[in-house]
């Protein structure tokens, strides 16, 4: 008889070969898929690997987004793009996307993930990729250079923490929110780099850019991947973005009576949350903010600026305008997702509500831009709000969903978006 | 790149008497724009290195000898893939971090990077300035006292990655026709 394993212990077992792996074990998987950018790729990479005089153990298995310094605002940031550009000239790379969205939500848009996949990312948000049923998670440019060279890599097989969500989110209410209060709940590293998997009806309830934003900010929980089991919606997506393959779903779940850590929440009575300079561990319900003033709304990055988003901060905004004195900053995370936003409607009500527009990159969210202005008080849909992250030192800087964004944006202060929505 | 070369002379010895490394603390949750902040990402990590640390404690990158350790609360290295926020430490010569837990992200980062860290849950007891011995093979701290702190253990290959100097030189151990070692 089989032995009972997570979700995360099947990913990893058909990795390394064997038919079952034990928590805590050490084992060396085969790489299906290898994510890098221009920050973290070329301009690392390509001196090591011209060290070693080693050639990419396969180029089909290698995605290189260019997304950090596009465009490029100075000199140093036009010098890291042209490595990245040359350098995938000259390696032939097959799948390079330059300049069209963040690489955590270009990937999947261009069918890159699947179920059953264990992939690598060049950026602590890889575990987005675990929206998708895929073990996917972030590592440094120097083990990507192993990866790159050997297609292998090394994992200690984690326990898997259950996050169990029961009921349904209320209007106003996003994965966003549920991240938030779970990172406040268990902190930063309350993921002990174990695997989460999401689960329950308000995880199944939610579409794929939802289940993204819980898997991407498992970063920031301190898990090493934040998983989902694929389903229908999974495949809907999937056959959206052109994969075909035949998947079996049933075998990519946890058994039943596979040994895990469960926690347990309601959905139905979680509120807008928002965090708290300077750490998405000091989340609070929106109630407690509502007398802090806001100068700059920044709806941006892989987890706060996709389709879902941009369209639930226009859910917001539609037929208003942003308060006197404030700046209502939009950077779509993807082109696919600016221009289906555009032939909504969603950019018209979000301009006409007063929303200047940056490029599909992550831009301020790295901080690699200059957008915020020292001393404001910033109110984001990102997922870090560190001491200077977003590149201003005195900026005081909070987490909110794309809905809180939106509303914090009317009011002049952070606001709870149920009561614009009413 | 004087510096560099001390830093990786040490990490070659597994042990120190006591009195060999001098302690720098730092408090809880140092997250990696901490170490390696953002504005400075596009630079290389001498300039990186001149900014780690600089609003926790800007006495320290100016200061910091090589062989110094730097003793942290739980949850170091929390945030960015970034390695400079490891490197950047290598780079200045820092021996070990030594802290009660780290981000896993940045665990496997720092040994990548031929940076030791030691998880042991009674860092905080350890006090700034003070010297003490570190033995990684054994997994303790010996303080001048003689008091030993335990670590938790590290697989052997960790151990041999940071005495290697990092997975580069692994590589190129590996990889017989590179650079540096088979010049062609």
């Amino acid at each position: 008889m089989a032995v009972a394993q997570t979700l995360a212990q099947k990913l990893i077992a058909a990795a390394c070969g064997k038919p079952y792996v034990e928590v805590g074990e050490i084992v060396t998987c085969a790489v299906d898929l290898a994510m890098f950018h221009d920050s973290s790729g070329p301009r690392r990479l390509q001196p090591m690997l011209e060290q070693l005089g080693a050639p990419l153990w396969d180029k089909s298995k290698v995605v290189l987004v260019i997304d950090h310094y596009v465009p490029e605002a100075d000199d140093e940031s036009r010098r890291i793009v042209r490595i990245a550009r040359d350098w995938a000239d000259a390696q032939q790379l097959p799948h390079v996307y330059d300049s069209v969205g963040i690489c955590h939500v270009v990937l999947p848009q261009h069918g890159h993930l699947r179920p059953g996949m264990f992939c690598v990312g060049g950026d602590s948000h890889s575990p987005t990729g675990g929206a998708f049923g895929a073990y996917m998670f972030g590592i440094g440019s120097t083990e990507m250079l192993g990866v790159a060279v050997s297609g292998q890599i090394w994992v200690k097989v984690p326990q898997t923490l259950r996050m169990q969500w029961h009921n349904r989110l209320a209007a106003g209410v996003t994965a966003k929110d549920m991240m938030l209060h779970m990172i406040g709940r268990f902190g930063m590293n309350g993921g002990r780099y174990q695997a989460v998997e999401f689960c329950g009806d308000a995880v199944t309830a939610l579409p794929m850019q939802e289940r993204m934003t819980l898997s991407n900010m498992s970063a920031e929980l301190g898990a090493q991947a934040g998983l989902v089991a694929p389903d229908a919606v999974t495949l809907d997506y999937l056959r959206s973005v052109g994969v075909h393959d035949e998947i079996d779903v049933a075998h990519w779940q946890s058994d039943a009576d596979a040994a895990a850590q469960t926690h347990e929440f309601d959905a139905a009575v979680l509120e807008p949350q928002v965090a708290a300079p300077h750490s998405p561990a000091n989340t609070h319900d929106v109630s407690a903010f509502e007398d802090v003033a806001v100068q700059v709304a920044y709806i941006g990055a892989c987890t706060g600026a996709k389709l879902a988003d941009l369209r639930a901060a226009a859910s917001v905004l539609r037929g208003r305008r942003v308060a006197d004195g404030v700046q209502l900053v939009v950077a779509p995370a993807s082109v696919r997702d600016r221009d289906q936003a555009a032939s909504e409607g969603v950019l018209d009500v979000l301009e006409a509500a007063g929303a200047q527009f940056l490029a599909t990159s992550c831009g301020a969210c790295a901080g690699y831009g200059s957008q915020i202005p020292e001393g404001s008080t910033v109110i984001s849909s990102t997922a870090r709000n560190f001491k200077g992250r977003m590149g201003a030192q005195t900026a005081q800087v909070y987490l909110g969903s794309p809905y809180t964004v939106a509303a914090s944006a009317l009011r002049g202060r952070i606001a709870d978006p149920r009561e614009v929505l009413a | 790149m004087t510096e560099r070369n001390v830093a990786h002379a040490s990490t070659a010895g597994a042990s120190g008497t006591p009195g060999t490394h001098r302690v720098w603390r730092v408090g809880a949750d140092i997250d990696t724009d901490a170490l390696a902040p953002g504005a400075y990402m596009k630079f290389g990590i001498d300039e990186i290195a001149r900014h780690c640390l600089e609003n926790q404690r800007p006495d320290f990158a100016p200061n910091v000898q090589p062989g110094d350790v730097l003793v942290a609360g739980p949850n170091f290295g929390i945030g960015s893939s970034r390695e400079q926020a490891a490197a950047a430490l290598v780079r200045l010569g820092v021996r070990a971090v030594i802290a009660p837990a780290f981000s896993g992200l940045y665990f496997r980062n720092a040994f990548n990077v031929g940076l030791l860290l030691l998880t042991c849950a009674e860092a905080e007891t350890l006090e700034e300035g003070e010297t003490i011995a570190i033995e990684p093979h054994a997994g303790r701290i010996v303080r001048a006292g003689g008091t030993a702190l335990a670590c938790e253990p590290l697989p052997s290959f960790l151990l041999d990655m940071v005495e290697a100097g990092g997975l580069l030189n692994l590589l190129k151990q590996r990889y017989p026709t590179s650079n540096g070692v088979n010049p062609c």
